[in-house]
């Protein structure tokens, strides 16, 4: 009878362990979430996007802000993200799930590259 | 003062073979506002003259025609370069009415807006109406392509047209041919045309007599002028393959807020100031963008392009004017011009 109770007492816990290891799972279904808090900012100013290449971990959400007084996008060269069009001061953030490499421009001033590696 | 208007010819006939115009250069120009530079393309020989006031033109049997060229209004910016964009196309626009003979239309060579909005779009058409001319053509710039890949500017402003926007007319034995070279735009690259349009352009032109006046218009230049800063047209040489048999083309174009000439063989390239605001001369700044000038000076460095065809010499003549077209400044530093 005891040995019951013990076990019974002990039931909660594992469940509220497995209640809490699905929580997170569900929660990298969402868009725009921040799982690692990681940061990282891009700005883009005279036509550059800076810096043109940055490093970021898995998780990581990059924000991209434009300085410029001229609008600008950015957009991945393999249909992973893309921003509206960024006048002075609007921002677009993206967060990478997944490592790898991806790189991107400016569909309105196509010259302007740039890559966000993710590992 | 004869003298000095001779040197700066000679200078642009220096240039002709030049990338472009240097910035001291560029500056020289804006010193003479009050004149234009006459270009002239007869039988394939380009020749040119300062432009008076009073300089007499040919015409008026009804067989010859007058247009002008306005380019990258961007309706909608607002920044220190230019806080009022809408008043100085207006001044464009007021220019254009005063001109003694009525051009027979206008053609816009994009940037028609600085965002795609219909906003916008709403203020440009306003101003427009008041053009003493009512015929506009338009091809689209970048900047008119941000809202569902040019949906606005389509329904807007590309009535009958192809594809992006492309199409061509005729007026009194010129052929005309709008190309739109600012879509679906790689990733690294300059200004594009893509296959479909090339395809329909060599067809638009099979079976013309080489005698045929060409003039096409794009926005972005269908010259290399400056690949770092994208001022060019990735594919431009098969569209320029197409022309080569004519014996009279120009090409109009816009995108980069200054004038810049070139002659090679028989075809003219001209790209238009802009009447919003100016840009800097290539690799003379950071990067492309909005470049500021005193603001008693910002009408001298935006302008319009007066295009003069005469039928019966088959020869073009190209008219770049400042907004303010006032009196040559002192060397103590410049009247009021005239407004």
């Amino acid at each position: 009878m005891t040995r019951k109770t013990l076990w019974m007492a002990s039931l909660p816990a594992p469940v509220l362990i497995a209640m809490l290891l699905l929580f997170p799972g569900s929660r990298k279904l969402a868009a725009n979430d921040q799982p690692s808090g990681a940061t990282a900012a891009v700005n883009i100013d005279n036509f550059v996007f800076g810096p043109q290449t940055i490093t970021v971990p898995v998780g990581a959400t990059v924000t991209w802000t434009n300085k410029d007084d001229i609008p600008h996008t950015s957009v991945s060269t393999e249909g992973v993200f893309k921003s509206k069009v960024l006048d002075t001061d609007e921002k677009f953030s993206y967060t990478f799930t997944k490592p790898g490499t991806y790189p991107y421009y400016c569909t309105i001033h196509p010259k302007m590259t740039g890559k966000v590696v993710v590992q | 003062m004869t003298d000095k208007n001779k040197d700066l010819i000679d200078q642009n006939l220096q240039d002709l073979n030049n990338d472009g115009i240097d910035r001291r250069g560029f500056l020289k120009c804006m010193a003479w506002a009050g004149t234009g530079l006459v270009w002239t393309m007869s039988g394939g020989i380009p020749s040119s003259w300062a432009f008076a006031k009073t300089a007499h033109r040919s015409g008026g049997n009804g067989a010859d025609f007058t247009f002008v060229q306005i380019s990258d209004s961007h309706i909608g910016f607002n920044k220190p370069a230019n806080p009022d964009v809408t008043a100085t196309l207006q001044a464009a626009i007021n220019k254009i009415n005063a001109m003694s003979r009525k051009p027979d239309f206008i053609i816009h060579t994009g940037d028609l807006s600085q965002l795609s909005k219909p906003s916008e779009f709403d203020t440009l058409d306003q101003v427009l109406k008041g053009a003493s001319a009512k015929q506009v053509y338009f091809v689209p710039g970048e900047h008119d392509m941000l809202s569902d890949n040019g949906e606005q500017y389509i329904q807007r402003y590309g009535k009958g047209t192809k594809g992006s926007g492309w199409y061509s007319f005729d007026q009194k034995g010129v052929h005309f041919v709008g190309l739109v070279n600012v879509a679906n735009l790689k990733a690294g690259g300059m200004g594009s045309l893509g296959h479909e349009q090339l395809e329909w352009l060599e067809d638009d032109l099979k079976g013309r007599s080489a005698s045929t006046p060409i003039v096409l218009f794009a926005h972005i230049p269908l010259w290399t002028i400056y690949p770092d800063w994208g001022w060019g047209t990735d594919d431009s040489e098969q569209a320029l393959s197409y022309v080569k048999r004519f014996g009279s083309v120009t090409v109009l174009n816009g995108h980069i807020h200054q004038i810049m000439q070139k002659v090679e063989g028989k075809v003219s390239f001209h790209t238009a100031m802009s009447t919003a605001f100016p840009q800097p001369a290539p690799g003379t700044a950071p990067s492309a963008g909005p470049m500021k000038v005193p603001a008693d000076q910002l009408q001298r460095v935006l302008g319009i392009t007066d295009v003069n065809y005469l039928v019966s010499g088959r020869s073009l003549a190209i008219v770049d004017s400042p907004l303010d077209s006032g009196s040559l400044p002192s060397g103590n530093g410049g009247g009021s011009g005239g407004r």
